[in-house]
């Protein structure tokens, strides 16, 4: 039913990435797929450790080598075959035709350098133009993100961490990337200054067109900003489906769990129902299904093989092999 | 009268920087009841820490009174206040900065109970520490463990354990789940509050994520560069904000669910600097209905309804 045929910026097809350590194995992302059409948005949530970083930069083709290896899969970015192209293509791709947004805005951004410099940097790099017009156009992108162009001339350090967000959505936007990946752009943030940047990215992602990844492990944002859902556990999709399908008939106990989890402020005081236990070592994976351990619909044909995707409507699809019961139903969905 | 164990008054603390003075609490009174938890919530710099430090004496108050059991503890000497922690705790934000690394779970569950020269026999103390793991739910053989080989959800867990272990009456929580994931989140909320309920404990709840509070403290204060500016039963809080800030920062949570969508009120700019704010309300330059009045009077703290505290002009017509 995941017909191949729609027009797409990005198609990650069975990616497996493992960091090699001494250690022992670390199985970060163990046959993941992304499809994702031109101008949409895509969340992908789950908790730390579950592959999300890992999987972002792994389009971007920077997951660090040693230890980190692609063991298998492919990574199609706008017709081209990311895991095979030369390092000198991958430059001009990076930052130009996809771009990436950091968690904390302060380690992103050069401390020596005036923030205006550092949009027309990535300017000048993309695009065959002079300075001056390099520097006219960071000067627009700061007005894009809401900075006033006259403060071109200051250094991160005297900015806000709201208003570094924002010059690095400048500088991530600057190109007009047709794919923006944000990973966790607004964690570091304050509520009032998330919601802040969240609706100038929300905006600008409108005005600009770009198809966007929103790495978060807040389903509350992804509600927000999100066309599609992709709930990520130990390296895997566990569910994908449009915002509908996974918040209104959420079919696996892992989703179900994180709603359970979330404090909500508009149910007041029931008493959480977190998942017990913890996410399973990545050097150790469990055989079966990853989340069988923590699992409370959990058989013990889920502990022997790990499940297959199964699609339950055009846009929506789950791993659980409890679904293979005709009438299985987790809670949630009885409710 | 209510059994109060905590009266805070007119609690200031100042910082002397090269800019100037930095207003980081000015001015905050709250009483709190025995059992009971305060949720205190405000965005970084607002001074919500310094408030639960300043009330620890963990850092030395400028100026006002904070009354625990009946007596005033500014006014205490060093080592009436050393006895006197045994009854105030803290359980910090980081767990992973929090835990000596070269301690093991056993040493640092233990050592308050050495240094409080409460159980001086070692025997009879690993006894103690091995109960109150069993209270936390950490597993036996993680006793000799180092904080490195824990996960952060554990680690929050030896925090708790190690606040526990005087048996003190009141815990101040600095953030204790923001730094965990959401599912272990949950797990370390529900802990707190059976240990509040089997131990009558009363909590001061200190976050900046108003969900989380809302699922258990009994009244929650919000706070805006230094100052309490509204204060009421969390029902009533999340039902009926009045102040501004409060309101804009309810509507900027983002609520994980698609049918309930709440209309939001964008603020604009950012806190503006704690060092020698200028006189009015310290809101006024966000605030969409700020008036002249509110630019040149700092508003009062004044009861709207019972129990229900706010400091802004627009309240009083």
């Amino acid at each position: 039913m995941a017909e191949n045929k729609k027009d797409l910026i990005l198609d990650i097809k069975d990616l497996v990435i493992h960091y090699e350590t001494d250690d022992g194995t670390v199985e970060a992302v163990n046959g993941l797929d992304i499809q994702l059409e031109y101008g949409k948005t895509l969340g992908l949530v789950g908790e730390t450790g579950s592959g999300k970083t890992t999987t972002a930069l792994s389009i971007l083709r920077l997951v660090p080598d040693p230890p980190g290896v692609i063991k298998n899969g492919s990574i199609t970015l706008d017709g081209k075959d990311i895991l095979n192209l030369p390092q000198k293509d991958l430059e001009s791709i990076r930052g130009n035709l996809v771009s990436m947004i950091f968690q904390d805005p302060m380690t992103s951004l050069n401390p020596v350098l005036t923030v205006g410099e550092q949009i027309a940097e990535v300017i000048g790099l993309h695009e065959n133009i002079s300075e001056k017009e390099a520097a006219d156009k960071a000067g627009q992108m700061l007005e894009v993100v809401g900075i006033p162009k006259e403060r071109y001339g200051e250094y991160p350090h005297q900015f806000s961490g709201g208003m570094k967000q924002r010059v690095v959505i400048a500088m991530a936007l600057a190109c007009n990337p047709k794919l923006l990946i944000a990973d966790e752009p607004t964690t570091a943030l304050d509520v009032t200054i998330q919601a802040q940047v969240l609706e100038t990215m929300k905006e600008l992602r409108e005005k600009f067109g770009s198809a966007m990844i929103m790495i978060t492990h807040d389903l509350g944002i992804i509600a927000e900003v999100c066309d599609e859902v992709s709930v990520v556990y130990a390296g895997q999709i566990v569910e994908h489906g449009t915002l509908e399908d996974v918040f209104e008939r959420t079919l696996h106990p892992y989703t179900e769990g994180l709603f359970g989890s979330l404090p909500n402020i508009e149910e007041r005081r029931h008493r959480l129902q977190p998942i017990p236990g913890l996410m399973p070592d990545p050097t150790d994976l469990p055989k079966g299904c990853c989340f069988a351990p923590r699992c409370k619909y959990c058989t013990e044909a889920c502990t022997k093989a790990r499940p297959e995707m199964k699609w339950v409507s055009d846009t929506h699809y789950v791993r659980c092999s409890r679904y293979d019961e005709p009438g299985f139903k987790i809670e949630r969905s009885v409710q | 009268m209510s059994d109060t164990i905590l009266e805070v008054k007119h609690l200031k603390k100042y910082f002397n920087t090269p800019k100037g003075t930095l207003h980081a609490v000015d001015d905050v009174s709250f009483t709190l009841e025995r059992g009971k938890t305060l949720g205190i919530v405000g965005e970084s710099g607002c001074g919500k820490s310094t408030t639960g430090r300043a009330i620890l004496r963990l850092i030395e108050p400028t100026a006002g009174e904070v009354i625990f059991n009946g007596e005033d503890i500014t006014k205490k000497n060093k080592e009436q206040m050393r006895l006197l922690r045994r009854e105030m705790q803290l359980i910090f934000q980081d767990p992973y900065a929090s835990l000596d690394p070269r301690k093991t779970v056993s040493e640092i569950i233990g050592e308050p109970l050495k240094l409080q020269k409460l159980i001086p026999d070692a025997k009879k103390r690993a006894e103690r520490v091995h109960e109150l793991m069993e209270v936390v739910g950490l597993a036996d053989r993680l006793i000799n463990t180092y904080p490195h080989e824990l996960d952060g959800g554990r680690r929050q867990r030896i925090g708790i354990a190690r606040a526990l272990a005087m048996e003190p009456k009141l815990i101040i929580c600095d953030e204790p789940v923001s730094a965990l994931d959401v599912s272990i989140q949950a797990q370390i909320l529900n802990l707190m509050q059976d240990l509040q309920e089997q131990m009558g404990l009363t909590y001061i709840f200190i976050t900046h994520d108003l969900s989380v509070v809302n699922h258990f403290a009994n009244d929650i204060a919000v706070m805006y560069l230094g100052q309490l500016i509204e204060k009421a039963p969390s029902v009533t809080l999340f039902d009926n904000p009045v102040h501004p800030y409060t309101k804009a920062l309810l509507s900027a949570i983002p609520v994980p669910s698609l049918r309930k969508k709440r209309q939001r009120v964008m603020l604009k700019g950012e806190i503006s600097s704690p060092i020698n704010p200028k006189p009015g309300c310290r809101f006024a330059v966000r605030c969409p209905y700020a008036t002249d009045r509110c630019r040149t009077e700092e508003p009062k703290l004044v009861e709207i309804e019972k129990d229900h505290f706010v400091a802004c002009h627009l309240t009083e017509k």
